[in-house]
């Protein structure tokens, strides 16, 4: 399953970092950020609830950039 | 300016008060350092917190821990050497939180152009319930309801004009500025802004299966498929930080150990931990990861605005390195709208045979059945057609009334055994058996737009190699037109098939860094879409299969807009050059002054925040592109 969330993260840098955190997710197939139209898309694996990913997915990129927001 | 940009605004332009107060302040000693430290804590606290919860988090390379290493050490050693120089170190910290907020002001601005080109989303549809206009969210209207469309108004859905003149302009959509006419019965897409007259409208699509929210979608979409030197920078960012900490750890140990050890002079331990620092502020590789991004961001955004839909970055970068263009003629070149300009040798009478022919034809959509049924002129009886088989590239065979009716070209008539007359008209021949015997052929012939010539000519001075030309048609008919229009070789009489075979045959020849690109209108050639390099259907308003298959779409059905595409690929890619080339190139020469000492971190700032600054202006000439 495929999900697109709307993000925030202030430099193009960091949402990189937020990208390789969200990859490394457990639950998480595959993960891409946009930083110019501040959209992260993640595929999820097979039986995965994106509503239990998810917060995982934030707690990770939060590690790697305090500042930044995913609304899901 | 957002409440962020707003906040930090006010923060920077305090400190830089109070930092030129306390310039000319004739404080000394302690109370001069704590003095420094105010507009020191309010342009860095936050910087100072992330770090501190970076390293909790075990991510110490990121640029908060560099700014805060590298200005806790500027106090330090400015507090050790007792100079009571410390604004520099709040200098650096100023500089680099101006750069920051330029950074988020400049990628809202420009985040914020794009989607204003990008600004087709209709807001709400007037939907028609008996003779009452309602307004309503164009996601809420249902295949086949009545909507109105004021003069002024964006079309919000596609569908089929039921009532009402007009012209429409399509320029958000094509970048085409001629506004195009409106009639009972014709097809309108959405996102056309309806000009002149009310028009009422039968939608035919839900608003998510629209063109608009389909140009949208993809648009949107594009920047994650990242290309080359997308990668490229991610990879070397990722490798470059934490070289550059080594580098300046190293810088800071190595030469006074040395000094001390080998040579016998003094250390100087202030003069290295200052040059090392100078390293740190260099090392932010943000001005690359910005910039690249943005480049490309915005020449999409620009491609769109001039009516050409580029899937991704990588597609746009393979653009740029086309050399190769190969064209399908019908549709593309010539305007495949086929007119039935002779019947010769004909056994029957023309109408009777024109009767046969459209009837045969009548399952069919090629261009070439539609014109016989244009030229038949009378509805069709399908009733009286049973037994359609198409021979692909051949032709049908079918049983029309009592009749069998074979219709196609010369192969059809050879496979079959009949006799055929060769015709020595120009245009496309289609021969007629009825029964087995010959009953005569309809001589069809298309004609070329306006543009393909120039079109031809435009991609030549662009530097493209070699144009191809493909086609089903007759040898005749193919060198005709291309001899008309000056492309290079043409490959004639292919069936579908034969099409992506040749084109995989040219793949071959060419060489890995030239790309191919095939130009078709999309409607038969998918797997050849597919198969070439790139991909670029054209004319594809409205046309689901090209927007589908396509790499780049080209809204307009306007060749030249080809040669277009590929400027704007090459202005886009040289930026992104430039700013790859600029960036890495001064951090490096600063890396090396700063090593030698003749850099000081005021130059460091201007490797890192200046770098970005003129990157990210740059990035942003991607986006004007009407020009080119």
């Amino acid at each position: 399953m495929k999900k697109s969330y709307k993000i925030e993260v202030d430099c193009a840098n960091c949402a990189n970092k937020m990208e390789v955190a969200a990859q490394n997710t457990a639950g998480v197939k595959s993960a891409s950020v946009n930083f110019m139209t501040l959209k992260m898309n993640v595929e999820f694996e097979e039986g995965q609830d994106p509503k239990q990913v998810m917060p995982e997915v934030l707690k990770n990129c939060k590690k790697v950039e305090d500042d930044c927001e995913i609304f899901f | 300016m957002n409440k962020k940009q707003k906040k930090m605004l006010v923060r920077i332009l305090i400190a830089s008060a109070l930092l030129i107060a306390l310039y000319f302040a004739p404080f000394t000693g302690w109370l001069r350092f704590i003095l420094y430290l105010v507009p020191y804590f309010i342009i860095g606290y936050d910087i100072l917190i992330k770090a501190f919860k970076g390293i909790k988090n075990r991510q110490i390379f990121d640029e908060s821990f560099l700014m805060a290493v590298a200005t806790i050490g500027a106090i330090a050693l400015a507090l050790y050497d007792r100079s009571g120089d410390y604004t520099e170190a709040i200098a650096v910290m100023l500089f680099y939180q101006i750069g920051e907020w330029f950074q988020s002001y400049a990628v809202g601005k420009s985040r914020r152009n794009i989607s204003e080109l990008m600004d087709i989303r209709p807001d709400y549809a007037n939907v028609d319930r008996d003779g009452q206009l309602e307004k309503v969210d164009p996601d809420e209207v249902e295949i086949g309801s009545i909507i109105v469309v004021q003069p002024g108004e964006k079309v919000p859905l596609d569908g089929v004009i039921v009532e009402g003149t007009s012209s429409l302009n399509t320029s958000a959509l094509t970048g085409e500025s001629i506004p195009r006419d409106a009639n009972v019965g014709d097809e309108i897409i959405s996102g056309c802004i309806n000009l002149t007259g009310v028009l009422k409208i039968r939608t035919t699509k839900e608003f998510w299966d629209s063109t608009v929210s389909k140009i949208l979608d993809l648009v949107e979409n594009a920047s994650s498929r990242k290309s080359k030197s997308e990668n490229f920078i991610t990879k070397f960012a990722r490798v470059y930080t934490p070289a550059v900490c080594y580098a300046a750890l190293a810088l800071a140990i190595l030469p006074p150990i040395v000094r001390m050890t080998a040579m016998g002079v003094p250390a100087e331990w202030g003069t290295w931990i200052y040059r090392a620092l100078t390293f740190l502020v260099i090392s932010c590789p943000c001005a690359l990861v910005i910039s690249i991004p943005l480049s490309f961001f915005a020449g999409i955004g620009g491609a769109s605005n001039a009516g050409v839909l580029v899937k991704g970055s990588n597609y746009l970068e393979a653009l740029a390195q086309t050399k190769l263009v190969v064209f399908d003629k019908t549709g593309t070149l010539t305007k495949g709208v086929f007119e039935v300009s002779g019947i010769h040798h004909n056994a029957i009478e023309n109408e009777k045979l024109l009767e046969y022919a459209a009837l045969a034809e009548s399952a069919s959509s090629h261009p070439i059945s539609k014109s016989l049924q244009r030229a038949y002129g009378k509805a069709i009886d399908r009733s009286r057609v049973s037994d359609i088989q198409e021979i692909s590239g051949n032709g049908i065979t079918a049983m029309v009334d009592d009749t069998s009716v074979a219709i196609g070209n010369d192969k059809l008539m050879k496979s079959m055994g009949v006799q055929h007359i060769d015709c020595h008209h120009v245009g496309t021949i289609i021969h007629i058996a009825l029964n087995g015997a010959y009953a005569g052929h309809i001589v069809i012939s298309d004609i070329v737009k306006e543009n393909s010539k120039e079109a031809i000519r435009s991609l030549k001075r662009s530097g493209i190699h070699k144009t191809i030309m493909l086609t089903g048609d007759a040898k005749k008919v193919a060198e005709q037109v291309a001899g008309e229009l000056g492309v290079d070789e043409v490959y004639s009489e292919l069936l579908p098939g034969d099409k992506v075979e040749k084109v995989e045959a040219l793949l071959k020849q060419k060489s890995e860094n030239e790309m191919l690109a095939f130009v078709g209108d999309g409607i038969n050639d998918a797997p050849v879409l597919r198969r070439a390099d790139i991909g670029i259907a054209m004319g594809a308003m409205g046309s689901d299969a090209a927007i589908e298959a396509a790499d780049v779409v080209l809204m307009d059905d306007d060749p030249a807009q080809i040669a277009k595409a590929i400027r704007i690929s090459r202005k886009c890619l040289r930026i992104v050059y430039e700013n790859i080339v600029f960036a890495i190139g001064i951090k490096l020469l600063c890396l090396l002054l700063g090593a030698l000492g003749i850099a000081n971190m005021w130059l460091a700032i201007f490797a890192d925040v200046g770098v970005m600054i003129i990157a990210v202006l740059n990035a942003i000439r991607a986006l004007f592109v009407k020009k080119l």
